[in-house]
């Protein structure tokens, strides 16, 4: 296989494998966990290397894993102290730890690779010259093995705790009170955030670590009104965001990570502004639909109250009603305009009339007031 | 007296105290609620009612006292109780429907791992239809109103086939006719002989919609039946009773008296 399609192919698979976790980081408003969590395993990485003095030992990989399970430890016990908030719980854990492991690969590992440009941005450009090799048979970049092993077993254990990762998601009390732990399906969802991280960062870097695991899951939650439907989107755009970053970085010959996170991010831009339900223009479409209804049935209203009596000549006159109402006489214009097309009103001479259509609408406008 | 002590309590409360680090939130409270009863549990903000109800269904761990449910620790009976939590405590823009939130009602008789069936579903439709809400389950939760919303806990709670039923501030933020549609659920769960206990702030309708009441006040004022405990001097006792005893510690003379 040629080098460029390894490539997306690792960058695929650290997409899904992000992906997954991150759904549920995202809908339980923990994202910047994944932050901290991707840049705390550094600890156990050096921790472990101190240890046994073997990069590519496993248990590097276990205590990396250990020490972003304790970031998510430490990070819910400040917060229960009450003395700080979850964000800046966060803040305070992971900076520190992440500090200590460049303080103790400067200071006592510093002969061996283990630079911290890889670990913000990594090198996926690499990936390919880091093969598996089986018995002399090249089985491919090992990176592809890992992640994939990584992305089966999140699969694998999504799809086993699907309903308790959805009930200690929405609602954790009720998963308590039926005797679904919340604490221990939280354990479980840090410890595949903690692998995955810990798999991916060396592969991709944190910076795509963190923009796989929230930007697919907050770019789903935009677009997605079922779980099902979220988890297909976010897979779908992380992988898509992956490969098309891909592209973009040879077009522009830059970085491969930085090239994906930002397509992520361009994704996500595009989301905001185009979806259906929360994206700002039809936002923006449905509040003016709603104004523009809601000056319709203002001037019926206000026709209805001075239908009869002495001011009923200058309160309903078409030429004054901009004073009344406090409108522009451009708002004035469009309302009458809209009113005359729906029937609602006539003009008699100077005056606007409501026909009978138009009082049957002022008045389920007032009774559906009164409920 | 004596039939009604050798009935098993549905619920048992005996020398509960929680405390949130050494502030005590409730104070060695004691009730007992027969089964078959409705009771509103009341008392001003910061009374402990809500902790009261968590306690119960083991969600906080006491400083001291215990619960029995049917004569047993709640952990042996997680299946006979159900919990409706106030409606603000989710997340309605949560991505997911009527008939999933209902159906997860059944969650804690599936267990770990087993997902829910048509079975499952079958029995969320009913209890959907029984809060009239038929018709709503593809909705999604974000779009439905609070008297919706509430329903739908209703339904999730029913869908547990419990017979002793928590329920906090059903009547939270709810228009009249849901209200009303509340209440007559209620009374046929308790016509079915099933316990219900909801925490209530309207005094005004206790005596009408509730046979029990519980006035709570972090110690336990009154419990029983609502003819016999809910009188003026035990609601003056609840509720103004913070303001005379803060006086007495400061007005030595109050105190003297």
């Amino acid at each position: 296989m040629n080098p460029g399609l390894e490539i997306q192919m690792v960058a695929v698979i650290v997409a899904a494998a992000c992906a997954l976790p991150g759904i549920f980081l995202v809908l339980r408003r923990m994202a910047l966990l994944s932050d901290a969590i991707s840049h705390s395993v550094l600890l156990g990485i050096v921790l472990g290397y101190m240890v046994t003095r073997d990069l590519a030992s496993p248990w590097l990989v276990a205590a990396a894993t250990a020490a972003g399970v304790a970031t998510a430890a430490l990070t819910e016990l400040l917060r229960r102290t009450r003395l700080v908030h979850n964000d800046a719980a966060i803040g305070l854990v992971f900076p520190a730890l992440f500090s200590v492991a460049v303080i103790l690969i400067s200071r006592s590992v510093g002969n061996v690779h283990l630079d911290t440009d890889a670990v913000l941005m990594g090198e996926m450009a690499f990936a390919p010259f880091n093969r598996l090799s089986i018995a002399g048979f090249d089985a491919g970049p090992v990176a592809v093995w890992v992640m994939g092993g990584i992305l089966l077993i999140n699969a694998a254990v999504m799809a086993l705790l699907y309903k308790e990762l959805k009930i200690t998601s929405f609602d954790p009390a009720l998963a308590a009170a039926l005797g679904l732990s919340p604490t221990l399906v939280q354990g479980v969802l840090m410890t595949l955030v903690s692998v995955t991280a810990v798999g991916a960062f060396d592969a991709v870097g944190s910076i795509l670590v963190v923009a796989f695991m929230i930007v697919p899951a907050a770019t789903a939650l935009l677009l997605a009104e079922r779980l099902r439907a979220m988890i297909a989107w976010s897979l779908g755009i992380a992988v898509a965001s992956a490969v098309a970053g891909y592209h973009v970085a040879v077009a522009l010959d830059a970085n491969i990570a930085g090239a994906i996170a930002m397509t992520l991010g361009a994704v996500f831009a595009v989301a905001l502004v185009l979806s259906p339900r929360h994206g700002v223009v039809s936002v923006a479409v449905r509040r003016w639909r709603q104004r523009r209804l809601f000056m319709l049935q203002m001037l019926t209203i206000h026709l209805l109250h001075h239908e009869t009596g002495d001011e009923a000549g200058r309160e309903c006159a078409e030429q004054t009603l901009d004073q009344h109402l406090g409108w522009s006489p451009e708002q004035v214009r469009v309302a009458v305009r809209r009113a005359l097309r729906d029937g609602l009103v006539r003009r008699e001479g100077p005056l606007l009339v409501l026909t009978d259509a138009g009082r049957a609408r002022a008045g389920e406008v007032l009774e559906g007031l009164t409920v | 007296m004596t039939a009604e002590n050798r009935v098993i309590p549905a619920l048992q409360v005996e020398d509960l105290t929680v405390a949130y680090r050494d502030k005590p939130v409730l104070w060695d409270v004691d009730v007992s609620v027969p089964p078959g009863v409705l009771m509103a549990v009341v008392g001003p903000n910061g009374a402990g009612k809500t902790t009261l109800i968590k306690a119960c269904l083991g969600l906080v761990r006491p400083a001291a006292g215990r619960v029995l449910i049917h004569g047993r620790p709640v952990e042996a009976q997680r299946r006979n109780i159900a919990y409706v939590p106030q409606r603000g405590s989710v997340d309605w823009d949560f991505p997911t429907t009527v008939l999933d939130v209902v159906t997860m009602g059944r969650y804690g008789a599936l267990g770990w791992f087993r997902r829910p069936g048509a079975a499952e579903r079958e029995r969320a439709r009913q209890c959907l239809e029984m809060v009239g809400m038929l018709g709503y389950e593809r909705r999604q939760i974000s779009q439905l109103s609070g008297g919706q919303q509430q329903r739908v806990f209703l339904a999730r709670a029913l869908v547990q086939d419990a017979d002793l039923f928590f329920m906090d501030e059903p009547f939270q933020g709810v228009d009249a006719t849901t209200e009303r549609a509340i209440v007559a659920l209620l009374q046929d769960l308790r016509a079915s002989g099933r316990t219900v206990i909801c925490v209530h702030h309207d005094l005004q309708t206790v005596p009408e919609y509730f046979d029990w009441v519980s006035l709570v006040n972090v110690r336990l004022v009154a419990s029983g039946p609502v003819n016999e405990v809910f009188t003026p001097n035990h609601l003056r006792t609840t509720y103004g009773g913070r303001l005379p005893f803060l006086s007495q510690r400061a007005d030595p003379k109050e105190r003297a008296r």
